[in-house]
């Protein structure tokens, strides 16, 4: 052990600026190298440059601090990360920022109405008390926004369903699931449906995307 | 729990994909879907030196090719695609809710809406799963039972390994270094034949302690021809046994199937469930998906 | 704004009685004013905040038990944005020293703590041994994966039977492993037992779980040097007593000392425990570095470092009459408290004393041993040794009743306390040092509430129906008597702004319960105002600096009557200020809407309370328009000085809530499971809940806490558990592993209520947090049994050990059910 502990002191380190790794698309970036990414995130294009291993959870949240998006165990099996990749939610703890480069991500932020109050999900949930300390909520509000875009009159045992993978430590789920049938009601009432809160997107999430003006 | 460092790239096209393996070897990994891949980065239990990111080449591996011997899986097709079919839980054969994919076997259909839960399978892939070669996971077991293959490709070229060669034991698949998986093949299965998944879990999209993939075949006048089964949960890998001998012909029993398989796995003790009672799953699970995949075989010969 | 023109009362009595509970927010199913933000993705959460704070992470023992040899820190030093890398020895003052027991008791007679950074030996797997502070965490935790320590393993105690057997030790000064020892005793119960006509032995066991939250915990420290103060964020339930805790380690005078708590995503108890090794070196790293550093638990760290509860073995025995009537109980039990005990023995405690629920047994006696074992420390989680409590008490009425013949609803009537004996001395000394006195209840009320919402009477034609159907169904019965509001006190703090709005501001924290919203509801009832006009803060101690915590379903009582007492004192204060002002009797005065007006007369003179706010602060200097209103130019003179005698300035006031003891809330669980005949699934197809948490502030609430702890109880019974191996290795810690509920797995909740007010308190509530939870074992292990008929005498229970019990009883084991011999047994 060192004796004293104020050689320890090796202060901090500004991270170095690097490239865009896929400019040279000959060359493997070495670990720790820096890319410049593109995310429509909410319909708000924004640049950011993160090294490869940046979770997409920790890119929303402390690069782009649009922190709605909770992290509760990221392994996956929680759900409170959840956010919507062109319209389709995942689990944004389980995937690589730079893999979704280019890519449109709706987070609990951009699942709010119009006026920037609460979206019908949202409403409901306050209605429905399908919240209680709020933490795995907004995996649940990107999970069940993507669910009734698809199925807008489901069945109590549907919306139990399809909150089937978010854990809630706090509520036993019975006024999540009020709250999804809640949601439903309010946004067949509201004009044009869901089709508001879905980022457009693009429409084949899977296929090459441009990025900075390669490809 | 922050994954370490690796080099990333990012490959346009799969041959360059190969070109980055074929450099890297065994200190490259390839991320596809990443349900399995990221958590284990994000743990530390896995520290891959290069990370080959696969999701830029959908153009060549987000395909779904079918004919009508099977269906052929790209690397990037997602589960999601596949589980799309409304679920059915009848025993009087699957719906054909979405026509255009229509096409895919309802054995795998059916066992890929048991795979996690729907957001895990908007972004894993089958192949991926395949590749994972988890000895509770439900795919390799479908690809096992009906006789599919991997396709591996690298800068030496491509070379298809049958499923029987491919799980070689837990989280252990034929991938070599250097190489791809680009495509799972599933065979469609015979005329006048029917299947049914079935599995216990501890909650509800949890891996299976045990899971079962079976199939029956009937000859022309409907007798059973031959019957098998593809366990999960049971084994190093997904365990094959031919359960033709207890239900050949007009005595069907498929309590005797149960034990017939009983006979041939060696299931391990976990926290979750004992070697005995899993043993026990096989059994009920056996009879269980038997009676329906009977049932949905005689429907598909016209013989309900 | 004008005061309206006085109008002389009319006559003596008002026109028109008040009623004594006048119609307003109080007990109103209103929605939470917390989830304006929550539910937008607006709230604030540890982890939201100090985004360009340094990160901090822990080298953890990867050992249950082992002397550190050697700590080489020098590769990890070499990582590029490594601030800092501390080991115990690095440690000075009083942070060196080892972390306080913060419940000290007689009985636990060999306290030990643990060191912020392990000294010398690590006692579990997961405890700190080195911090690392970087500019982020992804760095930091590279860095910690090249420390490299020099290991000589130690023989690790793994669980109560290996603790007992005391062949190895986990501190080498206590020998046996045990940390605590204590007895209570009312009555002779051994002669008791020894002397009725009829008794019976039972080995009853709990298993380890944890709380949980989803949230872990997350500290987050600023260091103004200039000033001299720090400001600390925790993710906790007391930021009041980590402020005194912070201030004493760090040897800072108190008042340079602001902890805040952020929104907090979940507590369940394991957040009570404080100061946590983390919670003093962040800080204290953070001045050492004059930098923002951060620390935010991960999944892992939660369920290796964090504290776990549960974890018991019983033995028991009663002596009872052929009617079932219970004369003498006999209980030894072994508790598993962990490597360290800072919390005391508040688990056991509360266990042994809050077994009897709500029967009385004649004599009791109760002995516990508390354990030192190689793994995570064991303290409060949801329920809080009630859990197990209410296992045994409702094992052994079932027990009885099988063992009679009766009916198990029968022999729980015939054991309860009549409400006509209330309040009941249960002759044992509680938690807080209290006697155990209940406050109310009518327990065979709750109990046959229970059996109509559960139709227990008709379920003999469920279970027929089910049988012949091939399905087997079963049916069980769990009550609970739960200490909640426990002292020494709370305080609340009301001021009513001078634009009409009122702050109330509180000691205790918030993690999900709606404080922010029933708070509220208390003060805006009692001051006449619409909720909408109350903000409330919790957990603040730049806001309200004295407090104790939240825990032991306490904060309703504790700091909603201190927000009631509060309210009550600055109302008493504008009625007096208003009547002055509209020449009225106070005592004819009421509020409306946040207007004063004569009771009767509400379109006569009257006075917003926003005036009576300015005229409440008689100032000097109209910074606004408000204020000009209020200075002493614009006030006409009077004899008296501008403060009258014994006032204050200001329409505020503090108060404080200490009661004499704990209230007692009650209830009976009802459930239906069906257990697969072939796989051994279990399904609970219904859960009925009767529950009497005295009065209810806000129905809403209320029953939001009942389901969540419902999901907790039906987890806790059926799904999670902590696993260590016999090395000390936490298996399963993960969310992968550790089972907690899915949608799919938690039954509907059906809700009855029964409300008997406690007359201890102004507002006459209880206190509801952790009902739920507490008889989810015992309810579930009864309806297991039932439909069975075979003794479930260990929880969780899991398909694969039920299938086992199935097997056992196969092969001729006793373990059946006497109903089976009878011919009554499930067929």
């Amino acid at each position: 052990m060192t004796p004293e502990p104020d050689t320890r002191l090796v202060g901090a380190t500004a991270v170095t600026p690097g490239d865009s790794g896929t400019a040279d698309r000959g060359t493997v970036p070495a670990a720790g190298d820096l890319f410049d990414i593109t995310l429509r995130v909410n319909r708000v294009p924004y640049t950011v440059r993160v090294p490869a291993r940046r979770l997409l959870s920790d890119c929303l949240r402390h690069d782009l601090k649009l922190t709605g998006t909770h992290v509760g165990c990221e392994h996956g099996v929680c759900g409170a990360c959840t956010v919507l990749l062109d319209g389709e939610p995942v689990r944004s703890c389980l995937l690589l920022a730079v893999t979704v480069d280019g890519q449109s991500v709706t987070t609990m932020e951009g699942c709010r109405g119009p006026d920037g109050g609460l979206g019908p999900v949202q409403r409901a949930f306050m209605e429905c008390h399908g919240l209680q300390c709020g933490f795995c909520t907004p995996g649940f509000v990107t999970t069940v926004t993507a669910f009734l875009a698809e199925n807008p009159d489901p069945t109590e045992e549907q919306a139990r369903e399809a909150i089937g993978g978010n854990l809630c430590r706090c509520t036993g789920y019975q006024n999540i699931v009020k709250s999804v049938l809640r949601a439903a009601e309010l946004i067949r009432a509201a004009d044009g449906g869901a089709g508001h809160l879905r980022e457009p997107g693009s429409t084949n999430g899977n296929g090459p995307v441009t990025v900075d003006g390669e490809a | 729990m922050k994954p370490p460092s690796f080099g990333y790239h990012r490959p346009q096209t799969v041959a360059e994909a190969l070109s980055v393996l074929a450099r890297y070897g065994p200190d490259a990994k390839v991320l596809a879907g990443g349900q399995s891949l990221i958590p284990l980065l994000n743990m530390r239990l896995a520290a891959p030196k290069v990370l080959v990111d696969i999701n830029r080449l959908g153009a060549e591996l987000d395909r779904l090719d079918e004919d009508e011997q099977a269906v052929r899986v790209g690397a990037l097709v997602r589960h999601a695609r596949l589980a799309r079919r409304t679920p059915s839980t009848s025993t009087t054969g699957t719906s054909m809710a979405d026509a255009a994919e229509a096409s895919i076997p309802p054995l795998l259909a059916e066992a890929t809406r048991y795979v996690a839960h729907p957001t895990i399978r908007n972004r894993g892939t089958t192949v991926g799963s395949l590749v994972h070669a988890d000895p509770a996971a439900e795919l390799p077991a479908v690809l096992l039972l009906c006789g599919g293959s991997v396709e591996l490709a690298s800068v030496h070229g491509t070379r298809t390994v049958p499923a029987e060669q491919f799980f070689v034991g837990p989280l252990q698949s034929a991938l070599a270094p250097g190489e791809l998986a680009v495509a799972a093949t599933f065979p469609r299965p015979p005329a006048r034949s029917g299947s049914a998944f079935r599995e216990v879990s501890r909650r509800a999209g949890d891996y299976a302690l045990v899971g079962v993939a079976l199939q029956v075949a009937l000859d022309g006048d409907g007798q059973v021809a031959s019957a098998r089964a593809a366990y999960l949960s049971v084994g190093p890998t997904p365990v094959l046994v031919d359960l033709t001998d207890a239900v050949h012909g007009s005595t069907v029993d498929w309590e005797d199937a149960g034990r017939l398989a009983q006979s041939q796995v060696e299931p391990d003790d976990d926290i979750h469930a004992s070697a005995a009672y899993r043993r026990h799953l096989v059994g009920v699970l056996t009879r269980r998906a038997g009676e329906v995949a009977l049932a949905r075989a005689r429907e598909a010969s016209g013989d309900a | 704004m004008t005061v309206a023109p006085v109008r002389p009362a009319e006559s003596d009595a008002p026109a028109v009685a008040e009623p004594t509970v006048a119609p307003g927010p109080f007990g109103a199913p209103i929605l939470r004013k917390e989830d304006r933000r929550l539910a937008a993705g607006e709230g604030r959460y540890l982890d939201d905040l100090g985004h360009e704070a340094l990160a901090a992470a822990f080298l953890r023992s990867p050992h249950a038990h082992a002397r550190i040899v050697d700590i080489d820190i020098d590769a990890a030093l070499d990582v590029e944005g490594v601030v800092a890398i501390y080991t115990y020895e690095d440690l000075d003052g009083r942070v060196a020293e080892p972390l306080p027991l913060l419940i000290p008791h007689p009985a636990l007679h060999a306290p030990r703590t643990a060191y912020p950074l392990a000294k010398d030996v690590v006692r579990h797997v997961g405890e700190p041994v080195a911090m690392v502070v970087a500019t982020d965490r992804y760095t930091a935790e590279d860095a910690v994966s090249l420390i490299r320590v020099e290991w000589e393993p130690l023989p690790a105690v793994i669980g109560i039977d290996a603790a007992v057997a005391a062949e190895h030790a986990v501190h080498p000064d206590v020998p046996d492993n045990v940390a605590a020892h204590l007895v209570q005793e009312v009555g002779d119960a051994q002669a008791a037992i020894a002397a009725a006509p009829r008794s019976l032995t039972l080995d009853l066991h709990v298993e380890r779980s944890a709380s949980t939250p989803l949230e872990g915990k997350g500290v987050y420290a600023r260091w103004d040097a200039d000033d001299r103060s720090l400001r600390v964020y925790t993710s906790t339930q007391t930021s009041t007593s980590v402020r005194f805790a912070l201030a004493a380690k760090l040897s800072l005078p108190v008042d340079r000392v602001e902890v805040v708590t952020p929104d907090v995503g979940g507590g369940f108890g394991v957040k009570i425990v404080h100061p946590w090794p983390e919670e003093v070196l962040v800080p204290w790293a953070a001045i050492r570095l004059r930098r923002e550093v951060k620390w935010v638990e991960d999944r892992r760290e939660h369920f290796i470092s964090s504290a776990h509860e549960r974890a018991q073995k019983h033995t028991v025995r009663v002596g009872f009459d052929d009617e079932g009537r219970i004369l003498g109980l006999d209980v030894r039990f072994w508790h598993d408290n962990g490597a360290y005990t800072p919390y005391g023995i508040i688990v056991p405690i509360i266990t042994s004393t809050q077994l009897l629920g709500p029967y009385k047994v004649g004599a009791y006696r109760v002995e516990f041993h508390s354990l030192y074992t190689n793994t995570v420390m064991v303290t409060p989680y949801r329920g809080a040794g009630r859990v197990h409590a209410c296992f045994v008490m409702e094992r052994v009425m079932d027990a009885v009743a099988d063992h009679c013949g009766l009916d198990r609803a029968q022999v729980r009537l015939t054991n309860m306390i009549r409400p006509e004996e209330m309040p009941y001395d249960q002759g044992l000394i509680f938690q807080d040092g209290r006697p155990l006195i209940y406050d109310t209840g009518d327990f065979p009320r709750s109990l046959r509430a229970a059996l109509d919402l559960v139709d227990w009477e008709g379920f003999a034609a469920v279970r027929a129906q089910a049988q012949a159907e091939g399905r087997r169904v079963g049916i069980g019965l769990a009550t609970y008597v739960e200490g909640t509001g426990v002292g020494p006190y709370e305080g609340a703090y009301v001021r009513v702004e001078t634009t009409g709005d009122v702050v109330v501001a509180t000691g205790l924290t918030t993690q999900g319960q709606g404080h922010a919203t029933v708070f509220a509801q208390i003060a805006a009832q009692e001051l006449g105002v619409p909720v909408d006009r109350v903000t409330v803060t919790t957990g603040d101690t730049r806001r309200f600096k004295y407090g104790v915590g939240t825990f032991a379903s306490r904060a309703a009582v504790m700091s909603g009557n201190a927000v009631a007492l509060a309210a009550r004192k600055v109302r008493a204060k504008a009625l007096r200020i208003a009547a002055a002002a509209l020449a009225a009797d106070e005592s004819e005065l009421t509020i409306v809407d946040g207007v004063v007006s004569v009771r009767g007369f509400p379109d006569g003179p009257s006075i917003p309370l926003a005036t009576v706010a300015v005229l409440a602060n008689p100032l000097r200097y109209a910074f606004d328009e408000e204020a000009k209103r209020a200075t002493q130019f614009a006030v006409p003179a009077t004899d008296g000085p501008p403060v009258p005698e014994g006032e204050e300035p200001g329409l505020e006031a503090t108060a404080w809530y200490s009661p004499v003891r704990s209230t007692f809330a009650n209830g009976v669980h009802a459930a239906v499971v069906e257990t697969d005949p072939e796989t051994a699934e279990i399904r609970v197809l219904r859960y009925c809940v009767v529950h009497d948490c005295g009065t209810v502030i806000n129905p809403m609430i209320v029953e939001g806490q009942v389901h969540g702890g419902v999901a907790q109880g039906v987890g806790g019974a059926l799904y999670e558990r902590i696993v260590y191996d016999e090395s000390g290795q936490l298996v399963n810690a993960s969310f992968m592993d550790f089972l907690m509920p899915y949608a799919s797995e938690v039954p509907t909740v059906e809700i009855d209520h029964v409300t008997s007010p406690s007359p201890l308190n102004p507002l006459g509530v209880k206190g509801v947090g952790e009902a739920g939870v507490i008889p989810g074992h015992a309810v579930l292990a009864a309806a297991i049994e039932d439909a069975e008929g075979i003794r479930i005498d260990r929880m969780p229970i899991s398909p694969a050990e039920l299938f086992d019990l199935r097997r056992r009883l196969a092969a001729g084991e006793d373990i059946g059910l006497r109903r089976r011999s009878r011919g009554e047994g499930p067929s």
